[in-house]
């Protein structure tokens, strides 16, 4: 019997990370579900959802082999599979600003607040080490309705950080 | 009520021929076509090769979203975009993908040709969710999927406008 599990991966960043791993996962027997897989800094990072008829100890024997040669340290843990249920977004804020502590926790702080579930974060540090501006993008759903995160964000945007709501409508046809 | 191929169903990939009679049966055939795509889940359109029938023939009817520009029940036959204006990232699924949305570009404003239903040559301009929606069916016809078009969710900051009319 299957079950499913989330593998979190992170390396020093090199060329072939991806295949390496997921070829050991299909000689291992074990299906692939969704992953977000991206570097960050100077690393790699992959979280994917893996389907495998054994348990964390069988998948982490599975990988060992790659994880010792390619430098990665890796992180099994159980999930629930719920695959083929999609959450679909209905708001998309994007925020971007000088770099500064807080920032992260206070505008998703005064989103949450409003109602906001985030789907999707993605978030990056630009400009230069002296001056670093960071971007962050949010796909979620508006609990309480997209004027209420209006209302937050116009409190944090006169604060001094860039912040804009668009609603997102699907069209499916 | 119609049954909708869905990918990975190669019949979507296929091309559709031109429509050259416009006949009872073609009314009909409308009419099933109409309630198939009523009965979709947020279903704004349909295009004939969703259900098996590889004839350019689409509908679009965006009018249960308010506050937008828009031409009621449209059925558009032989369109085809003879403008297009300024790009725009937005958000798509289709009745053939379940499950799955992704943003895609289009062009923001269209001109468009197309045969009614009486075979009659017809020219509207729209723009915004309704030139999605037909931008979107009329990929249909062409054996093209809003899977073709998918765009990165990541690099892009406030959305931009950018202006370009193709000749
Ligand atoms: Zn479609």
């Amino acid at each position: 019997m299957s079950h499913w599990y989330i593998l979190s991966l992170v390396g020093k960043d090199r060329p072939g990370i991806v295949a390496h791993v997921t070829q050991a996962l299909y000689d291992g027997g074990c299906n692939l579900g969704e992953a977000s897989m991206i570097r960050m800094g100077g690393s790699f990072t992959i979280m994917l959802m893996v389907g495998h008829d054994g348990t964390v100890k069988s998948l982490q024997n599975l990988l060992s082999t790659v994880a010792d040669s390619m430098g990665l340290q890796i992180h099994i843990d159980k999930m629930a599979g719920d695959l083929h249920h999609h959450v679909e977004p209905d708001v998309q804020i994007t925020v971007y600003g000088a770099d500064r502590p807080g920032i992260v926790a206070h505008v998703t702080g005064a989103l949450a607040e409003a109602g906001l579930n985030i789907v999707n974060l993605e978030s990056d540090v630009g400009g230069t080490a002296a001056k670093p501006i960071y971007i962050m993008h949010i796909d979620g759903v508006a609990g309480e309705g997209i004027a209420a995160l209006e209302s937050a964000l116009q409190i944090v945007i006169k604060e001094g950080i860039e912040a804009k709501l668009t609603p997102i409508e699907a069209m499916v046809g | 009520m119609l049954e909708i191929l869905t990918y990975p169903d190669e019949r979507l990939k296929q091309l559709s021929a031109e429509v050259t009679l416009f006949d009872a049966e073609l009314q009909q055939f409308l009419a099933d076509l109409e309630e198939t795509m009523r009965a979709g889940p947020g279903g704004v359109g349909i295009a004939a090769p969703q259900v098996g029938r590889f004839q350019r023939i689409a509908l679009v009817d965006v009018s249960s979203k308010p506050k937008i520009e828009q031409h009621g029940f449209l059925a558009l036959i032989n369109p085809e975009i003879v403008e297009y204006n300024g790009f725009v990232k937005g958000r798509e699924g289709c009745m053939s993908v379940p499950d799955f949305t992704g943003n895609v570009m289009r062009a923001e404003t269209i001109t468009l040709e197309y045969r009614d239903a009486q075979g009659e040559k017809q020219t509207i301009k729209t723009g915004g969710f309704e030139a999605r929606a037909i931008q979107h069916e009329m990929d249909h016809l062409d054996g093209l999927l809003f899977l073709d078009r998918l765009v990165s969710r990541r690099n892009d900051l406030f959305r931009r406008k950018v202006y370009q009319s193709k000749e």
